[in-house]
């Protein structure tokens, strides 16, 4: 076979099953709803506020219970050790009381 | 029209020749292309997925959570603040809740122990996430101990288990009954370890959150909303690992185009020459060269982009568990729910793509536009 | 007339120190279907006359007509067609682009025209077969024999059928019997109504009765023509 005819062929091959990943993404989406659905009822269920990406730390398994200074607990100096807090930023943003000031309503769109 | 894509086909012959001359190291470029767009890919899978998932299972998390903090510490949470809690106008539902951490000596791991609302373990016996359970290599039916707070080990049963696909929320569970959890935290019967607080009205929110932060000076009251945007900011390519990870692929896909956009050698130049001798015109040089450039980027940048889909969907991010795990013993499978961003593919795409061709073709323009007679002599 | 030139005066690296008057005041004309010799020693200009010949690149000042149509202003798309209708170089170091086969080197000059690539692919082989290289079609160039490098290079001059062969000293690398060889190829050519032009110093090819006209060249000026 020419080589541009083989070379188009296999490129199209390989687009072709690239645009099957959004295919099988949406086929496999649906397979694994009834799972979403079981771990939507854990959390309600459970009171769950954090999924589990890493248990190394409670800041970093509880990223939105940890405040700013949970890492510093075990000392105030300590340095970061664990892995993981270099890719999860620990606690929401803001938060309401305990020294931080009564922030103003946020008007929610 | 024909004959248009003829020329295409006759120039992507030559182009296919002229790569295939220098077989190896054209086979080594583009498989460090390859490698890049599946290290981005993967990533930009892998974490686009887990905030999707985040997000769509976290709306179900507590509207507020209460929790005391005494000189920046978490600290229990009486009883007493309940009743102060549950008369605020607004508020629909209101528990305290009891939970914490616990290391085990045995494997080195942590464990998330809850105790739930209803349906609570019987004493003696505990529900185990996947995750616990292939630290521990449990079975039903086996026993695992556990140190109380007072010095006793208290021998708790594995009844049952968490079904392996829920394991992003609940593979480092163990549920246990109230009264196991105070015997092996030590806490005391009238204190719990923070609030979850449920609102009739949506719009309410923050202002019942106002005047729990009033009324419980030393509380820190978390919205849900923080809970959802806490989960948005993982994986932000600020944090140090993802910098890393994308400093390196850029490094390499510069050194990569770099190569191509140092110019031509000799050789190369030469042959530029002999072509528009025998009869190419400029643009046919250059699309011969969009063509070189488009070959290994494209073959590159879908076989890249079909490798991460697998490593991530099916393979659940294998070559990230190392990374991921860090110093920790437990760490869930992940058997993400493939979410995908077609806009950040298409980003990749272009971000990958178009710099290398362009690379291609600029360094080749001054070469092509040379008289043909520079060959005669 | 097939070619005329008409006071052609060619300057390189203009306006720089190394500025380079290469020909001047060329009148000259190329008659079809005759064999054209044009001679003169190395640095004579006659690289530059062929060059200038084979629209491979435009005079300073003058003009160049190519069957009555002037070509020396065209723009380069346009200039490089003619090109490729008109004439089919044969280069001194032969120029085939190494790495590739020799059936491949022969339908370079014909992939920009979109032919559709089965047909390309057949006149190729006949050209090759003609010139009994057809064995070594798919060899790649490097495997070439001295002789058969220049066949080659010959059947890749014919592949878009031009009117006009144009050589650069094409025996100037070559063994006398090589050398005659090539001389006979080009009066087979001359039969089938071919026009020839060659530039060279070699006696074989100048002295050779296949020859109609020889050109004199020196320091870059048209000085006489010998027959």
């Amino acid at each position: 076979m020419r080589r541009s005819h083989s070379f188009l062929f296999c490129l199209g091959l390989l687009a072709g099953l690239c645009g099957l990943i959004f295919v099988h993404a949406s086929l496999r989406r649906q397979a694994m709803k009834p799972g979403l659905l079981e771990k939507e009822r854990l959390v309600r269920e459970l009171g769950l506020t954090d999924i589990c990406l890493s248990t190394e730390a409670n800041y970093t398994r509880h990223l939105t219970q940890a405040d700013f200074t949970t890492a510093f607990q075990d000392h105030p100096l300590s340095l970061e050790h664990f892995p993981s807090g270099t890719w999860i930023r620990p606690g929401p943003r803001s938060g309401y009381g305990n020294g931080q000031g009564i922030r103003p309503a946020k008007k929610h769109p | 029209m024909a004959k248009g894509f003829d020329r295409q086909k006759n120039i992507l012959d030559f182009t296919l020749s002229s790569l295939l001359r220098r077989k190896w190291k054209n086979l080594a470029l583009a498989s460090v292309y390859t490698l890049v767009v599946f290290l981005l890919a993967s990533v930009m899978f892998f974490s686009y997925a887990i905030k999707r998932e985040a997000s769509i299972l976290l709306a179900n998390a507590p509207e507020i959570t209460v929790q005391r903090l005494l000189a920046g510490r978490h600290s229990p949470v009486p009883l007493a603040y309940l009743d102060r809690i549950k008369d605020i106008a607004g508020v629909q539902a209101i528990r305290g809740r009891l939970w914490g951490y616990y290391f085990d000596p045995v494997v080195g791991a942590n464990y998330t122990l809850v105790v739930p609302e209803s349906g609570a373990p019987e004493n003696g016996t505990i529900r185990v996430g996947a995750g616990v359970a292939r630290a521990r290599s449990l079975l039903a039916g086996d026993m695992i101990e556990f140190k109380t707070a007072a010095g006793d080990i208290l021998e708790l049963e594995a009844r049952e288990f968490f079904s392996a696909d829920s394991e992003l929320v609940s593979s480092d569970l163990v549920l246990l009954s109230a009264d196991d959890f105070l015997a092996i935290s030590g806490g005391a019967a009238d204190m719990v370890t923070d609030i979850a607080v449920g609102v009739r009205n949506p719009r309410e929110l923050a202002t019942v959150a106002e005047k729990i932060a009033a009324r419980l000076p030393d509380t820190r009251v978390i919205l849900r909303e923080e809970i959802l945007r806490t989960y948005d900011a993982v994986f932000n390519w600020r944090g140090g690992l993802l910098v890393i990870i994308l400093a390196g692929a850029m490094l390499a896909f510069i050194i990569l185009a770099w190569e191509k956009a140092s110019g031509l050698g000799p050789e190369e130049r030469r042959e530029i020459g002999i072509l528009k001798a025998i009869g190419w015109e400029t643009s046919d040089v250059l699309l011969m060269k969009f063509w070189e450039g488009m070959a290994v980027s494209l073959s590159s940048f879908f076989f890249g982009l079909l490798l991460a889909y697998i490593h991530v969907f099916t393979a659940g991010s294998g070559l990230f568990a190392p990374v991921l795990k860090g110093w920790s013993v437990l760490l869930p499978e992940f058997r993400l729910v493939p979410y995908i961003d077609a806009a950040q593919v298409a980003a990749l795409f272009f971000l990958t793509v178009v710099p290398y061709s362009v690379a291609t073709i600029i360094p080749a323009w001054r070469a092509s536009i040379v008289d043909p007679d520079s060959v005669m002599r | 007339m097939l070619i005329e030139l008409r006071d052609v005066r060619k300057v390189f690296h203009q306006g720089k120190p190394n500025e380079f008057v290469a020909v001047q005041g060329v009148n000259l004309w190329i008659e079809a279907c005759r064999a054209t010799v044009i001679k003169g020693p190395s640095g004579s200009g006659k690289t530059t006359l062929l060059s200038l010949v084979g629209c491979m690149t435009r005079p300073t000042s003058g003009r160049i007509e190519i069957l009555g149509r002037e070509v020396s202003s065209l723009p380069e798309r346009f200039l490089t067609g003619v090109r490729r209708e008109t004439f089919g170089f044969i280069f001194q170091h032969f120029n085939l682009v190494k790495g590739i086969t020799a059936l491949e080197n022969v339908m370079l000059p014909a992939y920009p025209s979109g032919e559709n690539h089965a047909a390309l692919k057949r006149r190729a082989l006949d050209l090759l077969d003609h010139f009994a290289v057809a064995a070594k079609a798919q060899s790649k160039v490097e495997k070439l024999s001295g002789g058969e490098a220049q066949r080659v290079t010959i059947a890749r001059a014919l592949i878009n059928d031009p009117f006009v062969i144009v050589a650069d000293e094409p025996t100037a690398h070559l063994d006398t019997r090589l050398a005659q060889e090539f001389m006979e190829t080009m009066a087979r050519l001359k039969e089938q109504r071919k026009t020839i032009l060659i530039a060279s110093h070699d006696p074989i090819v100048c002295d050779s009765p296949i020859v109609d006209r020889v050109v004199l060249i020196r320091d870059g000026r048209v000085e006489g023509e010998a027959r």
